[in-house]
């Protein structure tokens, strides 16, 4: 079972007395060999868990940088069967990182969730994090991915109040988000000491490891949110490489750029428990 | 008589029409959604607030607006009775402050003190800085930078009306990129921000609270006409790009079930051409900005530019309520090109000496095929939704005359 590779996942790094390091990457930005090579070097230098994005023409939850990765990939041509057909390259050879597809709702409903879900599920995702689905209006996605084990991955934040948490961990799976600051990825970084009661709420109520995404870009950012998380999610710190390799005209260095990254974070996060 | 009443039951506690509509957010809006419609619940009970919308509509935007008997444009299909709800001569041109000021008012009750709006042609955003400025409030207005380059006087109004214009450079620099926009400010400030989304879409509850706003449209024109005809009419007809002023009119004859319910979309080139904003015509229902509804879309769920020469009907969406009417056959909704709106703008401007926006001129260009199958004796209700001065450039532009 799909799932199963995400529990297995927080186990092995529970049992090393860390957090899981989860990156993303915007999956055809700029090509879908680039990110192929890229999900490898993730993967060889610490990232625990990885996020492919799928892109969208209108990412709403998104700041700058994810919106120009998610159009360079559409540019590019990329759509929702390549982000699979990606998936399923990079798990014929890894069949124990797990791969959690985020975006919009928009083209999985299009395709239709019981087709996506059994697609998803041949390609080898373990969940999807579908930011404007919110638990009011995922019930469907979850019965469809019910028979394959995919996780549907919730997302808490700052305004979700205590009454509401219940509602947010009803059903959820794998892991939850928690968002660290209200606002759209990239932007600016939040205070471990705001979030560090919401997150342990979001724990407790769950009963699901909790990893902490939002403006964490840096190996000391990381290790202060690692203290009151599980896991920490670190996105437009990695899509900027795509950006800043090619304004160097430089796309063969992509994935080299991010496993250092990743390394860089993977080493910052051990030890800290 | 406790008659079960199956279309005001509409939307359902999940905020769907049928289904359509519901709550498509980021879960960091969720809560602020939720409130927004225990705050409308209490505001619908509390006569004081029905007091304040009542008295500003009365000496601000100056309702009830006339119902116009169009005889010469009766004449000239000779069919039946016309009649124009003149919502054009509301304060700042439009029936888009029916809304702006329900939304501002409840914007005050929850104690917001800063409103955000998205606009396209500027209408809406003209009507939120005017109300914003009437009750002392800060306004930021999102707006694609293509529009901010061609609706240069209402950027110059809303800026003299205090308001700051943030253009929107994203996607194609357009009214979808400029609602993007919105909503990511809206997650970012959530906490003394209000969003006055100016058309029936968008999460629950602002189709519902949309609707209920501009039904002030309909409502009155029931009234009028029972004054005038003693009687119901028998089709009432408007422009739909998400469809605000339509559904402000349709609403309240939606029970009346002798009562034809007309919108007109706008087909840009063609629908052939793939260059249109005719979402119900020419799309598929999908999820975007909050709500499932119809959308022009990719075979991959990428959403495409809506294309018109109105950029108040430049939406590659429409409200839920109008898919829902669409999908149960209550309400019929056909097409309109640039070319034919150009052609309703300037037969209404000579017959009747009302020059009116390129919005309703799409509804203007669809009365004779309407009056057609329609009697003498029998009574249309149009809504003249808009003015034209806004679009007196454009229009010129595309007759090729020089002002």
């Amino acid at each position: 079972m799909p799932t199963q590779r995400i529990t297995d996942r927080f186990d092995k790094v529970r049992a090393e007395n860390r957090a899981a390091l989860v990156t993303y990457i915007m999956a055809g930005d700029p090509d879908l060999e680039t990110s192929y090579q890229a999900l490898c070097a993730l993967r060889d230098n610490g990232a625990d868990i990885i996020e492919l994005g799928a892109p969208f023409t209108d990412p709403m939850a998104d700041g700058p940088a994810i919106q120009r990765a998610g159009q360079r990939s559409l540019k590019a041509g990329t759509k929702l069967k390549d982000v699979l057909a990606l998936a399923e390259r990079f798990r014929e050879d890894d069949k124990e990182t797990p791969l959690i597809l985020m975006g919009y709702a928009n083209p999985v409903h299009l395709m239709g969730y019981d087709a996506f879900a059994d697609a998803a599920s041949q390609a080898g995702i373990d969940g999807t994090i579908l930011v404007d689905l919110p638990p009011e209006e995922d019930h469907e996605l979850r019965q469809a991915y019910e028979k394959y084990g995919i996780s549907v991955i919730r997302l808490a934040t700052p305004t979700t109040t205590d009454k509401r948490i219940a509602k947010v961990a009803e059903g959820a799976s794998g892991f939850l988000y928690y968002v660290a600051v209200a606002g759209v990825t990239g932007a600016g970084s939040a205070d471990p000491e705001d979030i560090r009661e919401g997150v342990e709420r979001a724990r407790k109520v769950s009963g699901l490891p909790v990893c902490v995404g939002f403006g964490v870009r840096t190996g000391e950012q990381a290790a202060a949110m690692a203290r009151i998380s599980d896991g920490v999610v670190v996105g437009s710190a990695f899509v900027d490489h795509v950006r800043l390799a090619l304004e160097a005209d430089d796309t063969g260095s992509i994935a080299g750029r991010m496993g250092k990254l990743a390394e860089e974070l993977s080493d910052a996060l051990k030890g800290v428990a | 008589m406790n008659k079960l009443n199956t279309w005001d039951q509409w939307p359902d506690e999940k905020g769907r029409f049928g289904e359509f509509g519901g709550r498509y957010v980021a879960e960091t809006l969720m809560p602020l959604v939720l409130e927004l419609e225990d705050e409308y619940r209490a505001a619908k009970k509390d006569p004081a607030f029905a007091a304040e919308m009542d008295d500003l509509w009365k000496h601000y935007v100056g309702r009830p607006s006339p119902l116009y008997h169009a005889e010469r444009m009766s004449a000239h299909f000779g069919g039946p009775k016309i009649y124009f709800k003149r919502d054009e001569l509301n304060h700042t041109g439009a029936h888009k402050i029916n809304n702006c000021l329900g939304q501002v008012l409840l914007a005050m009750r929850m104690g917001k003190k800063r409103i955000i709006a998205e606009t396209g042609a500027g209408q809406h955003g003209v009507a939120t800085a005017t109300v914003c400025a009437r009750f002392g409030l800060k306004c930021v207005v999102f707006m694609g930078a293509t529009d901010v380059e061609r609706q240069k006087p209402n950027v110059f109004r809303m800026r003299m009306l205090g308001a700051e214009i943030v253009p929107v450079s994203s996607g194609t620099g357009t009214l979808k990129d400029a609602m993007n926009e919105a909503l990511r400010d809206w997650v970012t400030n959530v906490h003394d921000t209000f969003y006055v989304i100016g058309t029936a879409a968008g999460p629950h509850p602002y189709p519902e609270l949309v609707r209920d706003f501009q039904s002030v449209i309909g409502q009155e024109a029931k009234r009028q006409i029972m004054e005038r005809e003693g009687r119901l009419p028998d089709a009432v007809m408007a422009c739909i790009g998400g469809g605000s002023n339509a559904i402000g009119l349709f609403h309240p004859f939606i029970e009346d079930e002798g009562v034809r319910l007309v919108g007109v979309e706008a087909s840009g080139h063609g629908i052939e051409t793939g260059e249109h904003a005719a979402a119900l015509n020419g799309g598929v229902p999908g999820i975007l900005h909050g709500n499932r509804t119809y959308l022009l879309q990719t075979d991959d769920g990428q959403i495409i530019d809506a294309h018109s020469i109105s950029a108040g009907l430049d939406y590659p969406g429409i409200g839920p309520e109008h898919a829902f009417l669409r999908d149960t056959g209550r309400a019929e909704y056909l097409t309109c090109t640039d070319k034919e709106a150009l052609e309703g703008f300037q037969l209404c401007t000579r017959l009747e000496g009302i020059i009116p926006a390129l919005e309703p001129a799409h509804a203007i260009a669809r009365l004779g095929d309407v009056c057609e199958s329609m009697d003498k004796e029998d009574i249309l209700i149009m809504n003249l939704c808009g003015r034209g001065d806004k679009d007196i450039f454009s229009v010129a532009e595309h007759l090729g005359m020089e002002i």
